[in-house]
């Protein structure tokens, strides 16, 4: 068994996160040693770019062999290439892509643009990819670490900003502190099955009688971490510190590829480890699902910063997405999947141009700064009520067709009661994304309230578009993206 | 008296319950970064003691990995609080303000 440590099945199994790994510490030394005219915003972001570039052709390349041959394993069964691994690994190079394109002007009126912040992006990108490809205890556990600590540092870049700094400090309490939890529900699982390869440990889970206290424990510890790094409620603190403090790229990137990536592993956990002890923990998540949908849509109401009010309606979007799991047949995951993908591009396009409204000594960050922007950019406020509209969930737009599976699938398992409550508090979080659009079309900017201009480059500009065309598209056309999201999640239900 | 795997896993167990109150409850950032590292330590002892149990190498890999985790995220925790410490004077996570908790 020791002949081989290192075959090249393992390497073409592990060649996103190589690819990126590598492009990083690329990226560190070009910095560092290179590059002379600092000024160049573009001369870090376009190798990261690249990276982006060449993880997309490994992708492609995964995806056909998964297509021909079903999904195939390496590095002694601790990695698993599986259209779920394949569709999470497209969505962290579309976030990532868009990250880097908005950064290039965000991170310049920050006077912040250094190498380590492309550097961080891509290796926190390589922490989720093996969280979406890991199949075993140890592996998931770095992958989620290397994701977390990228970020700790990419919340808190901003160094000599007050905000800035409180974000990451409370990020990184909360998220050790649930990565202990994690990693401790790990360590009993292992107790428990005697191995750490998932596949193994959902042959022992199902082995245990119900009500094992070993078991129990397991659950309980693995799903707060859990909750924690989706923030959902009563776990969700951080989540609007984090958001409002962090760079405005970094919060786009947080609440998209952090949340798709700990959704990932919480799927993968669920829906293998713990398939059996479904009886268990799917009232626990759908009671938390709903604390989280009320929690996240009504503090947003109240919001005034528009950053936060972005971060407590992902919080009500986790519980939706929850539910996905919690229905637990196939229309929720399809559901989870095309939600998900769906959320890339209608919350990036939101962050853009909140990012866009930053510029050097004006934060601009708050709904009153939106008053009016129809008379100074009415092409942007456009594509903000696309977003905004898509957000709600309003046909035909990509946002409707992940709420749509979900509330599907919640029926089809006749929990009716959480349907209107969820349908409900989509009338609610209609109020607060529609105030934002109010605001830009319907209120004048006050008179001593210097009004906020978007500042635009080529990268920011492309990337709004690109959302929102995207969100459109799919809105219109959802057949092939629905087909892709269904194929891959059922895959990992197997 | 013979120490036991039940044994090791109720330390464990406090001490992932003291790690917890700690972190809720201190106000010192640095006791709080101590008792994520308690938790972590907890991980460790559950660890090792059903690798030592069960007659196997994987638990103590795996132990490995945590307290090279435990390593990176004390750099990366102490290195944030020395940044707000040059900002804002202060250690106290009750006077860490500007965002409401």
């Amino acid at each position: 068994m020791d002949a081989i440590l290192f075959s090249a099945a393992d390497f073409h199994v592990l060649k996103p996160v190589i690819l990126l790994c590598l492009f990083g510490c690329g990226i560190l030394i070009t910095d560092a040693f290179l590059i002379r005219n600092r000024a160049d915003r573009w001369k870090n972001a376009i190798p990261a770019l690249a990276a982006q570039v060449a993880v997309a052709a490994s992708l492609v390349q995964h995806l056909g062999d998964v297509r021909s041959g079903g999904a195939f394993s390496g590095l002694n069964g601790s990695m698993q290439v599986d259209g779920f691994a394949v569709f999470f690994n497209w969505l962290f190079v579309l976030a990532a892509s868009l990250a880097i394109v908005i950064s290039a002007r965000y991170m310049g009126a920050e006077g912040e643009h250094r190498g380590e912040f492309y550097a961080l992006l891509l290796f926190a990108q390589a922490g989720m990819s093996v969280m979406a490809a890991g199949y075993d205890l140890v592996v998931l556990f770095i992958g989620l670490e290397t994701m977390a600590l990228s970020f700790y540092v990419l919340v808190g870049f901003l160094r000599d900003t007050r905000r800035s700094n409180e974000a990451a400090l409370k990020y990184l309490i909360l998220g050790a502190f649930s990565s202990g939890l994690l990693a401790y529900g790990f360590s009993i699982l292992y107790g428990i099955s005697g191995s750490t390869n998932l596949g193994e440990i959902a042959k022992a889970v199902a082995a245990r009688s119900e009500g094992d206290l070993a078991l129990f424990l397991a659950l309980i510890t693995c799903s707060v971490g859990l909750l924690f790094k989706i923030a959902a409620a009563p776990f969700h603190m951080w989540a609007p510190d984090v958001y409002e403090g962090a760079p405005t790229p970094v919060t786009a990137y947080v609440s998209v590829a952090s949340k798709a990536a700990s959704f990932a592993l919480m799927l993968r956990i669920f829906l293998t480890a713990f398939e059996s002890a479904a009886e268990a923990w799917m009232p626990l998540l759908g009671a938390i699902a709903l604390v989280t949908m009320t929690i996240g849509n009504f503090a947003a109401v109240t919001q005034t910063n528009v950053k936060r009010m972005l971060a407590y309606s992902s919080i009500a979007h986790a519980g939706y997405i929850l539910l996905g799991l919690v229905a637990g047949n196939e229309t929720g995951l399809r559901g989870v999947a095309v939600y998900l993908l769906a959320y890339v591009f209608m919350n990036y396009g939101a962050f853009a141009l909140v990012a866009a409204l930053r510029r050097e000594g004006e934060a601009a960050e708050d709904i009153d700064d939106f008053n009016g922007l129809y008379h100074r950019a009415p092409g942007y406020t456009i594509l903000l009520a696309i977003f905004m509209l898509s957000l709600t969930g309003i046909p035909p737009l990509a946002g409707f067709y992940g709420k749509y599976f979900i509330f599907l699938a919640i029926l089809r398992e006749g929990y009716y009661l959480v349907a209107v409550f969820a349908a409900i508090y989509v009338a609610v979080s209609a109020f607060y994304y529609f105030r934002l659009i109010r605001a830009c079309w319907l209120l004048e900017e006050g008179e001593q309230q210097k009004p906020a201009q978007l500042d635009m480059n080529f990268g920011t500009r492309a990337a709004l578009v690109a959302c929102a065309l995207l969100t459109l598209l799919i809105g219109i056309y959802p057949q092939p993206f629905i087909d892709l999201a269904g194929e891959s999640v059922l895959a990992a239900l197997r | 008296m013979e120490v036991t795997t039940a044994h090791y896993l109720v330390l464990s167990t406090l001490l992932l319950f003291i790690g917890t109150v700690g972190i809720l409850t201190r106000r010192n950032i640095i006791v709080i970064l101590m008792s994520v590292e308690l938790i972590l330590n907890a991980v460790n002892i559950n660890l090792i003691a059903f690798s030592s149990a069960l007659q196997q190498i994987h638990g103590q890999v795996f132990s490995i990995f945590v307290i090279t985790d435990a390593a990176a995220e004390a750099a990366v925790g102490l290195g944030i609080l020395i940044a707000l410490f040059r900002n804002k004077e202060t250690i106290h996570a009750d006077e860490i303000d500007l965002l409401r908790w």
